[in-house]
């Protein structure tokens, strides 16, 4: 005869380490939440430390009792931060309204119409998508001091345009849009473009704000291509802002102004992102990438 | 027909011009580059043609500096930075109360500046004469003596490149992995629980093999992407990195290219070149290694 | 293994704003399951079905109630030492394991002394194999498995650690409709030659008294009826039981009681002795109408639908609740053609009343 099991016991064990267990991962969970926040909370901090303050911790302080918003005023002030930042918008604003009609008539083009060497088209397109940016930022840089663009937002605009991945993403999602639709519409004499407008952007309206968001949050923080291009300071965007307030602005040890300037130009993105978490994160799990 | 044939092509037509005069034209030209010898950017002209600008580029000290530093933040934040975010999924997939909270907190510096956030890091773990800076005085709990990270030595230089290079990449897997846990179908583990499986043989056994197509995928763009550290890089040290002697491939290709060093496309291309085939070989062989041991349903 | 629910009980929180803060799936639930027996749990979507087979499995916990198999208190067992096998509505196959795998996987879960060597472990996958007659596709992938095949891996690896009782999750519900026939007998023979106490859901009632020995008729988390499936179909304690059970419905009609006689209509149909006078849901079921020039019933003719062995008669009646009234009769009788009504003597087994407000049977002597 088997000993029956006390399955009081077993049950309470089972909660006991449940609990261990719970216990365990939300700690976890806490200790990277801390280590993404930490940066943030600590800018923050620091912005608003005054200038002597900060300079006389030796022991950096997890707090400040007298905050002060000088450092603001400074990073507006001392050095061209205004300036970044209208760059940076006009910059966005224009690459990102180029990118998005290119975006959809190249989309439509492949999702919708049917024309001689379509598919060959196709698998050029997504053959580009494997080719790595650094390979032609070469010829790019060439091709633009060449054609005497540098230092103007042509130069910073028109190769940012290119973005092969969402030319994919939104024809496959044009494709889901049934057939049964467009033979209506034909039948109604509607033409391709008023379907194009009619229908299929309001249809994946979601994944065209997506695409947008995702592409505003690339321009945005673009370094590499506007550090090539631009040397003169009133053509700068915010990356490259920084890094000339880090290398020559506020004279070296103004850290909280520094600090400053990095909050002023991180806030429109942190709240763009929480305004649209939920988007950005769909859309970047469909299969998007950094940069 | 052929008026529809002529249509496809109109609508095509700007993401044509765009994509053949910034992508196909320069991925062409930067092989024409890179075998120029002794090209003369003011000119444009060169000299003859052959394999010197490899040469070159494969002799310089400062290219080999930059080889060495890349595979050193590879081979370091591919494995650390996919097992941690694996494990937080894990954690975050089993979790109800606060889910979405996290989730939320994880993915925040996916949409940050590097550049701007970098400099935070840079102050976190910069030791200056007024103060040894926050990520001292943490390590000085445990009695380790100060260091400066950002212009000591190298191994304290390349943590932090290291550290803030797996922070920056984090949000991406952990939000890639939780989704692909959550899209395992829930009674695979009813049937494991109703079977007595335990919790890990069940991980093992069940969950790892479902989700081993993703483990994979961010395996290898976590590798592309490590290869091609530059930005973290640049926020940390500034835009010298020769210097600093933290430079990566793809700034030595930048500075060949523009910069204090800069006006030579030719020797830009090569090491743009040489970069791409180290890329696609490691990337070669994962496919190679994943034929055997991912399932793909 | 004997199966006794006492009071069993499940409640919910309920998610949506409106309506009650809780949601009873399973409602104070006392019945016995013989032993070695086959219950179908039928009831349509939202009955609380699978939320029955989830308490028995020990994938939830009871509000309150208790369950024992055999002499067992296995309320508060978690599902793993229950002893249960389960079979999913999707089979829940691992799919990066081969056949032999899958069924192996439960044996290799065992620990301490039940801990089986490979060779065991091998002989029991075989054995299990051969018992739904999968041998010679143990090393292929659940994928390269017709959906058929596929169940049969999946009873097998619920049988292969010898559960004391087997659950089934809508069995057949996967499976295109010849497939379903062959399987449900499958089923049927399985559970014959191994003995083991089966529970399944589903929510096709031919399906449930087909092959079960007892059926349980759910709605809304309460028990309608327990028996015999012909038991239950022949004498069907409420309205609810009486249309669910059939195919094609069961005719119900507005009547009432006058004398003892049952009337539709003006028309006085059927002899109810015992009953008062009162109002009636009548039903009728469709064999239990006759042809008859001379019946008490009459109804206007739509239509004749031949169905070789019988004929389907298509009538409507205004008392009639549903869309038409449906007659299966033998096709030895003749409908005349053009005819515009037709009429029915009843066959009084086959009729059955209920009460208006509680939807109770009305028992005619």
């Amino acid at each position: 005869m088997k000993k029956p099991y006390d399955y009081e016991m077993v049950e309470q064990s089972a909660l006991r380490r449940q609990k261990t267990r719970n216990a365990v991962i939300y700690s976890l969970l806490t200790v990277w939440a801390i280590m993404v926040l930490f940066p943030f909370y600590w800018m923050i901090l620091t912005s608003v430390k005054g200038y002597g303050a900060y300079n006389s911790e030796f022991v950096p302080q997890l707090y400040t009792l007298s905050p002060t918003l000088q450092n603001y005023a400074d990073a507006f002030t001392t050095v061209p931060l205004g300036r970044y930042f209208t760059n940076t918008i006009i910059f966005t604003v224009v690459t990102t309204a180029i990118m998005m009609v290119v975006t959809v008539l190249a989309a439509f083009a492949f999702a919708r119409l049917n024309f001689r060497g379509k598919n060959a088209a196709f698998v050029i397109f997504l053959s580009l998508m494997m080719i790595p940016n650094e390979l032609v930022v070469i010829t790019n840089f060439v091709t633009i001091t060449n054609m005497d663009l540098r230092n103007t937002f042509m130069g910073l605009i028109l190769p940012s345009v290119t973005s092969v991945f969402y030319i994919y993403l939104l024809k496959e999602n044009f494709a889901q849009i049934p057939d049964e639709l467009y033979y209506a519409a034909k039948v109604d004499a509607t033409s391709d473009f008023k379907y194009l407008w009619k229908v299929m952007i309001p249809i994946c309206r979601p994944t065209l704000v997506t695409i947008t968001i995702l592409k505003v949050i690339e321009c945005w923080n673009s370094y590499v291509w506007p550090r090539l291009i631009t040397d003169d300071a009133n053509y700068f965007l915010v990356s490259n802002g920084i890094q000339e307030i880090r290398e020559n602005g506020f004279g070296r040890e103004n850290i909280p102004a520094m600090m400053a300037a990095v909050v002023v130009i991180s806030v429109p993105l942190v709240v763009l992102f929480l305004i649209f978490h939920k988007k950005i994160m769909e859309g970047v799990a469909r299969g998007g990438t950094k940069g | 027909m052929d008026n529809r044939n002529w249509k496809g092509w109109l609508y095509l037509l700007p993401a044509i011009l765009f994509l053949g005069i910034f992508m196909v034209y320069p991925l062409i030209d930067v092989l024409i580059y890179s075998f120029e010898e002794s090209y003369n950017f003011a000119s444009q002209t060169y000299q003859g043609v052959g394999s010197y600008n490899y040469s070159y580029v494969l002799h310089d000290p400062y290219f080999l500096q930059a080889v060495k530093n890349t595979f050193v933040l590879v081979i370091f934040t591919v494995p650390i930075s996919t097992g941690i975010a694996l494990l937080i999924s894990v954690g975050l997939n089993s979790i109800k109360a606060l889910k979405n909270l996290y989730q939320t907190i994880y993915f925040l510096p996916y949409v940050t500046n590097t550049l701007a956030v970098g400099l935070v890091f840079m102050i976190l773990f910069k030791k200056t004469p007024y103060t040894d800076g926050l990520a001292n005085l943490i390590i000085s709990w445990f009695g380790v003596q100060p260091v400066d990270f950002i212009d000591g030595p190298y191994w304290a230089k390349m943590f932090v490149l290291c550290f803030y290079t797996i922070w920056v990449v984090m949000p991406f897997k952990i939000l890639i992995f939780t989704s692909a846990l959550a899209s395992v179908n829930q009674d695979y583990y009813k049937a494991a629980k109703v079977d007595g499986t335990s919790r890990w043989r069940t991980f093992a056994r069940i969950t790892l093999p479902m989700i081993s197509p993703t483990v994979f995928y961010l395996i290898i763009t976590g590798f592309i992407g490590a290869f091609k550290a530059y930005s973290d890089a640049v926020a940390l040290f500034g835009t010298n990195l020769n210097a600093a002697g933290m430079n990566t491939i793809v700034g030595y290709v930048y500075d060949m290219l523009y910069g204090s060093s800069g006006g030579y496309p030719s020797y830009a291309s090569a090491a743009a070149i040489i970069l791409f085939a180290i890329v696609l070989t490691i990337t070669c062989i994962n496919l190679l290694v994943s034929r055997k041991h991912v399932h793909y349903s | 293994m004997k199966i006794v629910l006492q009071n069993l009980t499940k409640k919910f929180p309920n998610r949506s704003k409106t309506g009650p803060k809780e949601v009873v799936a399973v409602n104070d639930f006392t019945f016995e399951i013989p032993d070695g027996k086959l219950i179908g749990l039928l009831g349509p979507s939202g009955c609380g079905k699978s939320t029955t087979l989830n308490l028995l499995c020990g994938l939830e916990k009871p509000t309150s109630g208790s369950i024992f198999f055999g002499d067992d208190d296995v309320t508060k067992v978690p599902a793993e030492r229950r002893g249960v096998g389960f079979v999913f509505q999707n089979y829940a196959l691992y799919p990066h394991l081969s056949v032999r795998q899958n069924i192996r996987f439960p044996l290799e879960n065992l620990k301490g002394d039940q801990k089986l060597s490979k060779q065991e472990m091998n002989a029991r996958a075989e054995e299990a194999s051969k018992l739904v007659q999968l041998e010679g596709l143990m090393e292929r992938k659940p994928s390269e498995l017709s959906g058929g095949q596929q169940q049969r891996v999946a009873i097998a690896r619920a049988l292969v650690k010898t559960p004391r009782v087997l659950l089934l999750d809508e069995p057949l519900s996967n499976l295109d409709a010849r497939l379903r026939l062959q399987t449900r007998e499958e089923i049927r023979r399985i559970q014959r030659e191994t003995g083991v106490t089966t529970i399944f859901v589903t929510h096709d009632q031919e399906e449930a008294m087909s092959i079960s020995d007892m059926i349980v008729v759910m709605r809304d988390g309460v028990i309608q009826q327990i028996g015999q499936p012909q038991e239950v179909y022949d004498e069907p304690d409420n309205l609810f039981v009486a249309k669910f059970l059939g195919t094609p419905p069961i005719n119900v009609f507005k009547g009432y009681v006058k004398g003892e006689k049952l009337f539709i209509g003006d028309e006085a149909v059927l002899d109810a002795k015992g009953v008062a006078d009162q109002e009636v849901w009548a039903t009728i079921r469709p064999e239990g109408f006759e042809l008859d020039e001379n019946g008490p019933f009459s109804c206007a003719l739509t239509g004749v639908e031949v169905m070789g062995r019988d004929i389907s008669v298509v009538a409507t009646h205004p008392q009639c609740e549903n869309v038409t009234v449906r007659a299966i009769i033998s096709s030895r009788n003749k409908v005349a053609v053009g005819a515009q009504s037709v009429r029915f003597t009843l066959v009084p087994e086959k009729v059955f009343l209920f009460d208006p407000q509680t939807e109770e049977r009305i028992c005619v002597q």
